[in-house]
């Protein structure tokens, strides 16, 4: 590995912390990252120094403001390999892509009769946008199977599902749930062939291995800056330009307009047709900041070393008594999903937090989901590039002491 | 194990959570109301028998964690052959104790629930069973939801 990654710990301060009397385990990674010091420092940095509002003054910290700005749409439009920086919108994060996509796209292009594809493994974010469309514009809702506990999608009905009649394929990269990681290309090439735009929700793909748009064949991708390293409250929108051209504004205000009078406006051409008002520039400079410090990691590198520390979780959870892994067994993004047969995910949360060890529980936002498998609820670790296998080891003995404690009574 | 944690996980809600009393719809239920705990998915639902303003019979049935479940398991016992207003009262006396950690003063299973004070999120959890059963008394047709009360 890179030396980078030697003192990687360093890097971040939060993890250098006790937790109800032990050294903090952060094993929730999928619902938020812990940020490094060049990205907090990028934000201070801007602030201290350059914060000014963006396209607007004439004077010195407005043009530094909007070329760090402009600067940092240019580096996530490199870090997703998009072809122009104007196929970046910034947004407050992966919900608010793909609440853009579905109002504004959805919204112009989809009629009765039309379908939207889906499938059983999306976050709410990407599934709830898509019903309010579907309720406006009298579009149905159709969805992919995911095959059981394996947690893979079922592509077999897929050339029933994905007809004509469909106008956008949405699905996920990585599931947050199962830690599936889907086909994207495939399912690009195959909507493609019916003539469907695509949307990728890469939220939990996109701080964790290459994420290359041009590779993929989407046409639409979205994701958050704070499951990447960055800050919370910015993500991005990338669509493939002409796409972003043909759509109508969703939000309107300042900023997004190229001449306005009582009556009618004209707008100004993407990706300033889709940020109205003042946008979040000092945290999409900190954004700016969280793709380089991924990349000189290497983001093939933090695909294995996160993906390594899921399977090893999968292999020790798996040999504990009652408990029930969900997702596939090898190949997996970088969380590991379970739950044991007479413990509440809560409770498994609770003890574990009493450990120092930070997890999630409950439905992770995918509902649907858990009522098909027939869940209420699992406990879910999550890795990072800073996370080591010591760390499992503690989740484990954690796991054990819980059983125990709920264990049967003598 | 802190005794933060083995306050909030008494012998009397472990014995409750491995063999919950009342649990399962309730055939003869002429009032039902149904609980749910939108942040972290928990339902439940409350079967009463009313008979005149008495609670004949009651119970519950739901998914959840250990705390929320022993918490609807002990309702049910609690409420038993009381009143309407009783149930009230004793919802306050239980609220009380839940979010001040305060033992009630006569003595009662209900002070097992003391120690959830120290884990403000796991308040709602103790709470949503009795929402649902005060609604159904109350003929409140609306689910219960935690979201809808500041505990």
């Amino acid at each position: 590995m890179p030396s980078n990654w030697d003192r990687i710990r360093d890097e971040f301060p939060a993890l250098h912390q006790q937790v109800n009397g032990h050294p903090l385990v952060y094993l929730d990674n999928a619902a938020t990252t812990q940020k490094p010091r060049a990205v907090i420092s990028a934000l201070d940095r801007f602030y201290e120094r350059d914060n000014s509002n963006v396209h607007r003054g004439l004077h010195a910290l407005s043009m530094r403001a909007t070329d760090a700005y402009e600067g940092a749409r240019a580096r996530v439009a490199r870090f997703v390999n998009a072809a122009a920086p104007e196929e970046i919108i910034f947004t407050r994060g992966t919900t608010e892509s793909i609440n853009l996509v579905a109002a504004s796209w959805g919204g112009a292009n989809l009629a009765k009769g039309d379908a939207i594809l889906l499938t059983e493994m999306e976050h709410h974010s990407n599934l709830v946008p898509w019903q309010l469309v579907a309720q406006r514009t009298g579009a149905t809702l159709r969805f992919v199977p995911v095959t059981g506990d394996d947690g893979l999608l079922d592509l077999s009905p897929l050339d029933r599902l994905l007809t004509p009649e469909v106008k956008v394929f949405a699905f996920t990269h990585v599931s947050n749930t199962l830690g599936t990681i889907n086909p994207v290309a495939e399912l690009c090439a195959r909507a493609r062939r019916v003539g469907a735009v695509t949307v990728v929700d890469a939220a939990q793909s996109i701080g964790h291995m290459p994420v290359d748009v041009r590779a993929m064949g989407c046409d639409f991708l979205a994701f958050s800056g704070h499951k990447m390293a960055g800050v919370t409250g910015i993500g991005a929108l990338y669509g493939r330009r002409a796409l972003l051209e043909s759509m109508p504004p969703w939000q309107a205000g300042g900023g997004m307009i190229s001449n306005v009078d009582f009556l009618e406006s004209r707008w100004k051409p993407p990706p300033e047709r889709f940020e109205a008002g003042t946008p979040n520039f000092g945290d999409a400079v900190a954004l700016g900041a969280a793709c380089d410090f991924l990349d000189s990691l290497g983001r093939e590198s933090i695909r294995r070393h996160d993906g390594a520390l899921a399977q090893t979780a999968y292999e020790r959870l798996a040999a504990l008594p009652g408990i029930r892994l969900i997702g596939p067994r090898g190949e997996r993004g970088g969380l590991v999903s379970f739950a044991f047969r007479d413990i509440h995910a809560h409770d498994v949360v609770t003890f574990a937090d009493e450990d120092g060890i930070a997890l999630r529980g409950g439905h992770h936002c995918n509902q649907p989901l858990m009522k098909k498998l027939g869940l209420t609820s699992t406990a879910r670790a999550s890795f990072y590039v800073y996370n080591e296998e010591r760390e499992i080891d503690a989740l484990v003995a954690s796991m054990r002491r819980t059983l125990k404690f709920f264990g049967p009574a003598a | 194990m802190s005794s933060d944690l083995s306050d909030l996980y008494q012998q009397v809600i472990l014995d409750h959570n491995r063999r919950p009393r009342n649990r399962g719809k309730l055939p003869t239920a002429n009032r039902s109301a149904h609980g749910d705990n939108p942040s972290c998915g928990d339902q439940c639902d409350v079967y009463i028998r009313l008979d005149g303003n008495k609670i004949d019979d009651i119970s519950f049935d739901g998914s959840g964690c250990a705390i929320s479940m022993a918490s609807a398991s002990l309702m049910t016992t609690q409420l038993k052959g009381r009143t309407a207003e009783e149930a009230a009262r004793l919802y306050e006396q239980f609220h009380e104790i839940v979010t001040t950690g305060k033992e009630p003063e006569e003595i009662s299973d209900l002070g097992a629930f003391a120690g959830v004070h120290a884990f403000p999120a796991r308040i709602k959890c103790a709470t949503l069973s009795w929402h649902a059963a005060l609604n159904a008394l109350s003929g409140d047709p609306a689910p219960a939801t935690t979201e809808s009360h500041t505990d």
